[in-house]
């Protein structure tokens, strides 16, 4: 019966009105809404708090502080940023203090450059024929084995979850964030360059150079066994 | 790029750019003009999607029941101290 412009007017407004029903149930003392945030947004918030502090239980206490101001900024919480954004910037603010006085500073804009800057390829350089080969500059040597055929309980079979998580933990540090927050947890690329403070350039590039160093352990693995058919 | 053409080796560096759909418009035709054509950059696309794709299966990371006792806990007395000034 809607037209379609109102629909989508409809469902954007749901998102806002939601957001506004969950605050309005915080400040309310809805106990199975805070619950529900924290179990939405702890593991996250205590991966990130990793990143600036020197150890676990720093980390664990930083993220505790945070749920706490959250519920004390609660009255005085705006609406001028998400909720999420709010959150991830009270934990971020609070890490990077406690990481300074323990002695840590992390500038992740110079991680960034570090991790952006070096000349690492998606794929083995001699997976190409050379720039100068006269008949195939630049072409690949061989094709990968696409996994479209693969079944798939093989794909998302708890070996295959393994090597990605390995894949992962392998990463530098920012490529590990990125490549989490975007692919694993669904966020978006504003709301990462927002709370890694990263140009969205960055942010793009450490993005791809995770998913291709996954993809590359993950065609090692899938295709291992019929190499050579 | 003033070039008509990428080579397979520029094609891999750009597949999350396109895929991020913040190509410029002229690029993206020929990535898809040379994607249409080539088999080892066709494999190289769909196992990046496929990546993505099993990346977003994966389970998130949970909350320990431990953290979960304390919060809940810090929650109560938020809620105990909040109504308390509101009765005041």
């Amino acid at each position: 019966m809607a037209e379609s412009g109102q629909e989508l007017a409809e469902t954007g407004g749901t998102a806002q009105a939601d957001e506004a029903q969950l605050i309005a149930a915080l400040r309310a003392g809805d106990e199975a809404a805070f619950m529900a945030l924290v179990e939405r947004y702890h593991a996250a918030l205590l991966r990130l708090a990793l990143m600036y502090v020197p150890s676990r239980s720093v980390a664990e206490e930083v993220v505790q502080e945070t749920w706490l101001a959250v519920l004390q900024g609660l009255a005085r919480f705006e609406g001028r940023s998400s909720l999420k954004t709010w959150i991830f910037r009270i934990l971020t603010n609070r890490a990077k203090t406690r990481g300074q006085r323990e002695g840590r500073t992390i500038a992740f804009a110079d991680l960034a450059t570090a991790e952006t800057s070096s000349g690492e390829t998606s794929v083995d350089s001699d997976q190409f024929w050379p720039p100068d080969h006269p008949e195939w500059p630049n072409i690949w040597v061989s094709y990968s084995r696409s996994w479209g055929d693969m079944p798939e309980e093989r794909l998302i079979s708890r070996e295959t979850n393994e090597r990605i998580h390995a894949a992962i933990a392998a990463l530098p540090p920012l490529q590990r964030e990125v490549i989490t927050l975007r692919d694993i947890e669904g966020w978006s690329s504003e709301e990462v360059c927002n709370i890694l403070v990263i140009t969205e350039t960055n942010q793009r590039v450490l993005l791809h150079r995770a998913r291709a160093k996954v993809r590359r352990e993950l065609d090692q693995y899938l295709n291992m066994d019929r190499s050579d058919i | 790029m003033n070039r008509d053409y990428l080579t397979c080796r520029e094609m891999v560096e750009l597949v999350t750019e396109y895929l991020e759909g913040v190509m410029p418009p002229r690029e993206r035709v020929i990535f898809e003009a040379h994607l249409a054509v080539c088999p080892g950059c066709t494999a190289y696309f769909e196992q990046m999607k496929q990546t993505i794709r099993l990346l977003g299966k994966l389970p998130e990371d949970s909350i320990e029941p431990e953290a979960r006792d304390t919060l809940l806990h810090a929650f109560r007395n938020w809620k105990r101290t909040t109504t308390g000034e509101e009765l005041v």
